[in-house]
Formats: structure tokens, sequence, C-alpha cells
């Protein structure tokens, strides 16, 4: 009796421990790496914002992890290792610098399925994916051509990558064509995330005319000193109109919430495979802050034309005759850049002011 | 190019604004380790620092009484380190990094319900300059004339250069060095007040990004004396400054090297200043890092 008891309780709690393990096994455990820390109201902050939509998604049926400010570099291999190691299904790698780091932690764990954010390598269980931020871009260079009256746009640039260039490029492009006397004073700061140093480089380009800032670095230092100066600027990746309510004219807002559930999504379905997806503002992955009544109303509505035509394909933002800044010829008049340019961008367009770093 | 655009005075300026920070965090560190103490803490001073004194002076409206309670938030902290380093004779390396990320996680928790925030401004003194700044210069001549005139400095570098010969005269090596290291947190604090109040305004986590690391740097750099802080971070602020804005101008030399031209020149500096070995020895404090306790 006793014993039968003993034998019981045994099995069920073997039961209990087989239906525990089922059902941990069945959770998909989905991992993030962010290069900035959360609440820095940027980049990381909207890849943060797409983990929680994926938590409210799929409820009890995901678990999802996050490590944040991980350097770019061997720091973020071992991280990523640690993240295989514990049983993720699927991690996302949310900044260009990870890409070699995701590669090799990729190579030693097959099963284990990557994503890296704004890359170019690829490979059976690493997919990549962006967003064309180049498309906001153009039109934000066409407000600032519009407002600036200096005709000098500061432009507080991160790292010499495409992703950053074609930034540059699309959002000149587009101030000129409107404004052809705007110069753009680019500051590379070499960080993502350095709020001393960004607050700096704003201060700097003020100092120096400008009544214009762009920025392609992730805190909201640089929208706070336009707000003290009394200038205007555009957030980037996030709204920043909290820190800047007077400033902000627009901002580019990424919204990673669709892509991250279908991803997930496919892991569950086991229908997830190696990819390439690069969205813009058509399908909602860049979307544009309300435009700031500082604005006046003519500009907003071509502001707001431009998006449009973009989003319904009508328009592409790097359309020639353009030229690079060389003088030679890139684009013919009416031709539109290819994706595989686009993605590898290492050259500025005729009239940007200034070298690309190496 | 056009360097006029570069305004001399503007740029003093702004250069004395980017090295406060790490010129306040610096000077803090260097009265804890003459105290015989390595408290690689500084980063996570500085951030506490940074949202107590945020916090502080948005709720009462008063900069002023943000510095304050962004001195006593990084005393605090520092508290903590002095507790587990001299009381319960943990390892200071260890305990400094713990409490580094202790600090950038705790800063982060309070520092919720402040993101967005606008801070009150600070009254400017002369040239768009702060009181802050001076404070700054005004510490480092204190602590340079109390450690070279006063009999406080002088039992203060006796514990740190041999605690034992200083235990042995009747001085009280734990308490001096607990005092010290308080000292040096509420230097930090300030220094990260300086950065959420002045320099950034604002509250972000994380937003001292690695500036306690430097300061810690600088402490080396100045080989422990103070009047060396104020030229390390001047130098090493300067140049981060000077770099930005020749960017901004357009200076055609290319950014690479730029953008390094403050580590580049802080190593030269260092290389040349370390040049005489045994003078460099002799400045480090004899007892800097190792525990003490009274049975040795």
């Amino acid at each position: 009796m006793q014993l039968k008891t003993i034998l019981t309780t045994a099995t069920m709690a073997l039961g209990l421990a087989t239906a525990a393990l089922a059902d941990g096994h069945e959770k998909t455990k989905v991992g993030f790496v962010y290069v900035g820390p959360v609440g820095d109201f940027g980049w990381s902050y909207e890849h943060n914002e797409g983990r929680l939509a994926v938590m409210e998604e799929f409820g009890d049926s995901v678990e999802t992890t996050f490590v944040e400010s991980v350097p770019e570099g061997a720091d973020a291999e071992r991280v990523l290792t640690q993240m295989a190691l514990s049983g993720h299904d699927l991690i996302f790698t949310t900044s260009f610098g990870y890409m070699d780091a995701t590669m090799n932690v990729a190579a030693k764990f097959p099963d284990v399925k990557f994503e890296h954010a704004t890359g170019y390598k690829r490979a059976d269980n690493v997919s990549t994916y962006g967003a064309r931020f180049y498309e906001g871009r153009a039109v934000i260079g066409h407000i600032a051509g519009k407002m600036t009256e200096t005709n000098k746009v500061g432009y507080i640039a991160s790292y010499p990558i495409p992703e950053v260039i074609r930034g540059i490029n699309s959002a000149y492009l587009h101030a000129q064509k409107v404004n052809p006397d705007v110069e753009f004073n680019v500051v590379w700061v070499y960080s993502w995330f350095d709020p001393a140093k960004e607050a700096d480089a704003a201060k700097a380009l003020i100092e120096q005319g400008a009544d214009v800032i762009m920025q392609h670095t992730d805190s909201t230092a640089p929208m706070t000193i336009a707000e003290e100066a009394g200038i205007v600027a555009f957030g980037q990746a996030s709204d920043m109109k909290n820190f800047g309510p007077n400033a902000q004219l627009t901002a580019i807002i990424d919204n990673w919430a669709p892509y991250y559930i279908d991803r997930v999504r496919a892991v569950k379905d086991g229908t997830w495979s190696s990819m390439d997806t690069w969205d813009g503002i058509a399908p909602g992955m860049v979307e544009l802050a309300p435009i700031s009544d500082k604005v006046p109303a003519d500009v907003k509505a071509e502001a707001e034309a431009m998006a449009a035509a973009i989003a319904a394909g009508d328009y592409h933002p790097f359309t020639g005759p353009i030229n690079k800044q060389d003088g030679s010829a890139w684009l013919a008049e009416g031709e539109v850049a290819d994706d595989g340019t686009l993605a590898g961008m290492n050259f500025y367009i005729e009239g940007v002011q200034g070298e690309i770093p190496n | 190019m056009d360097l006029s655009a570069i305004n001399p005075i503007v740029l003093i300026a702004s250069l004395m604004v980017a090295s406060t920070p790490i010129l306040l965090a610096a000077i803090g560190e260097l009265v804890v380790e003459k105290s015989g103490v390595l408290n690689l803490g500084v980063e996570g001073m500085m951030i506490t620092g940074a949202i107590c004194g945020f916090a502080m002076a948005v709720e009462t409206g008063s900069p002023a009484l943000g510095f304050i309670g962004a001195a006593l938030g990084g005393a605090a902290l520092s508290l903590i380190f002095a507790f587990l380093t001299q009381v319960l004779l943990s390892n200071q390396v260890a305990t400094g990094l713990a409490l580094t990320l202790f600090g950038l996680g705790f800063s982060a928790l309070i520092g919720q319900s402040y993101i967005g925030v606008k801070p009150p401004t600070s009254a400017t003194l002369i040239l768009g300059l702060d009181a802050m700044v001076f404070v700054g210069i005004g510490i480092i001549a204190v602590t340079w004339w109390v450690l070279k005139y006063t009999r406080v400095g002088l039992i203060l570098r006796a514990v740190g250069e041999n605690h034992d010969a200083a235990h042995a005269l009747g001085y009280k090596v734990v308490l001096i060095r607990t005092a010290a290291i308080a000292f040096g947190g509420a230097c930090a604090g300030l220094g990260g007040a300086y950065l959420s109040l002045i320099r950034v305004p604002q509250w972000t986590e994380g937003m001292t990004s690695g500036a306690g690391w430097i300061a810690l740097a600088i402490v080396v750099f100045a080989s422990w004396k103070p009047w060396r802080v104020l030229l390390g971070a001047y130098l090493f602020g300067g140049i981060t400054v000077l770099q930005l804005n020749l960017q901004a101008a357009g200076v055609k030399i290319p950014v690479e090297y730029l953008s390094m031209s403050p580590y580049l020149i802080t190593i030269i500096v260092l290389v040349i200043m370390s040049a005489d070995r045994t003078r460099t020895a002799l400045n480090a404090p004899a007892m800097l890092g190792r525990s003490f306790h009274a049975s040795n």
C-alpha cells in the first residue's frame, strides 16, 4: 500500500516533470542583442518595442530574453555563444557591427537561427533584415532644404558604413533639389550611443552656423541640444518629440514589430528559411512621425506627397541623373539605383563636401 | 574649409564644459587612490550621481540642490564599496567592477520616471560657463593644497604609502580610507550630474558611456598629482571638442586621424611622462589596491 503510494507519487512527479519538459521545449526561446541601452529612446528602444510586440502576440508560447549595451566586437561573440548555448531557437542581432560575430557563432550552432539587422552576410541559418531608412531620409532632406535659413545642415553620423552614407546621400540629394545652396556639415562621432559626445557634436555644428540638425546616432542628446539652442532637428529611429517638443520637425521611426512577429511565427511553424528583407515606407517598417506645425503647410504637403509616392512605388529616392562626388556619372536620366549598389554604397554623391573616412 | 567659423573663445568654453565631468571624477579618484584604495566603480558612481542629481534638480527646481543630491548619491554608493572592501576585506578590483554594474542598473531603475523630463536651467556666469566649471577647478586647488600642505593630507598619504606604519602610529586606517572613498564617490557623483544637468542636459540610461574609465586613466596619466588631473582632463576633453569642431568646419584632415587624436595624444603624453621609470613608480601610492587588517 505504502509502496504503491510512493510509486504513484513518483510516477505523477515523473509525469509532471515530463510535461514541464515538453512544455519547456515547445516554448520558442527568442533572444535579442542590443548595441545600446533599451532606454536610449532611439534605435535599441524600437527593437525592444518589437520584442514586446512578440511577447504580446504569442503570450506564453514564447520566451524572450535580451542583452543590452553589447559592444560590437569580441564581446558580442561571447554574448551570442552564451545565448546559443542556453537554448535559444532564434536570435536577433540588432546592429551592423555584430555581423562577423553573428556569422562565427552561427557556424558553430547550425540548429540555432540568427537574424542580423542591416548586414549583408547570410548563411543557411542566418537571415538579414533592414529597413530602407533612406526613403525617410529623402523626406526629411526635402524638409531640411526648405527650412534652413543659414543653408547649413549639421549631420551627426556614427560610423562610415553603407547604411549611414546612404542616409547622408539621400537627405542631401533631396535638400539640394529644393535649395541648391544647401551645405551638409558631417561630423563622425564613431559611436552609436554616446550622449555626451553627440551633444558636443551638435553644439559644435550649431556654433558653426547649422540651423537644422540631423542625426544618425541613437541617443536623444542632439535633439535636446537643438531644443536648447532654439533650432530644429529630426528624430532618429524613434519619435523624440518628448526631448524636443519645439525642435522636432518629424522623426524617422523604425517599426520592427511586424517583422519580428513574422519571423518568430516562421520558427514556430518550421517554415523559417534564410532570406534577406529590406522594407521601407510601404509595408510600414519605416514610418514618419507627425510633421510639426513649424513646417509651412505647402512644405508639409510636399513631404507627405513624397512619402506617399515612395510608398506607392511611383518614386525612388535615388532616381537619375545623379553623379558621384568626383563628378563621374552614376545614374543616367530616369535610371533607378539597384539594391546591390545601395546596400554597399561607399561613395558620396555630387555636392556633398568632405571625404568618407576609411 | 572655413576655420574662421571656429570662435576660439567659444571653443575654450566648450572645452571646459566637455572636460568638467571627467575632471571631477578623476580628482575624487585621485584622493581615493592616494589613500591606497583602488575603486574601479567610478563609472557606476558617476551614473548614480547623474540620476540622483537630475531627480533632485527636477523635484526641487534647483540645479544647486541637484548637485548636492548627486554628491550625496555618489557618496552613498561608494560607502557600499567602503563597507565591502574595508570592513569585509573583499577584493577591491572585483568589488569596484561590481559597483559599476550595480550603479548602471540601479540608475536605470530609478531613472525610469525621469526619461524625457527637462531639468531646470543652470545660471551661467561668464562666456556661457556655469559655476560648476569653477567649482571643479576649486576642488583641484583645494585637494592640491590639502595633500601638500596640511596634516590631514600628510595622514592620508601616510595611509596610502604604508598602512601598517600609519596604524602603528595610531591612525584609524579604515576610517580614513572610508572618508577618502566617500569623497571620491561625491566627486564622481558631481561629475555625473554635470553630464545630466548641464552638458547634455537630459537623463538617458548609460549616459556616462565610459567617462568613468577615462577618469581612471587620467589619474594614472596625472601620476597622482592634482594639477596634472586638470591638465589631463583639459587635454582629453579639449582635443575631443577640437576635433569635432574641425570636422564641422570641414578641415581637410582625414576624420579617422581626428577621431583617434584624443586617445593618441593621451598615450603619447603618458609615454613621455613615464619615460623616467623610477619617478613614475615613486608616484604611485605604495599600498594601492592592498587590503588592510589590523592583525596583519
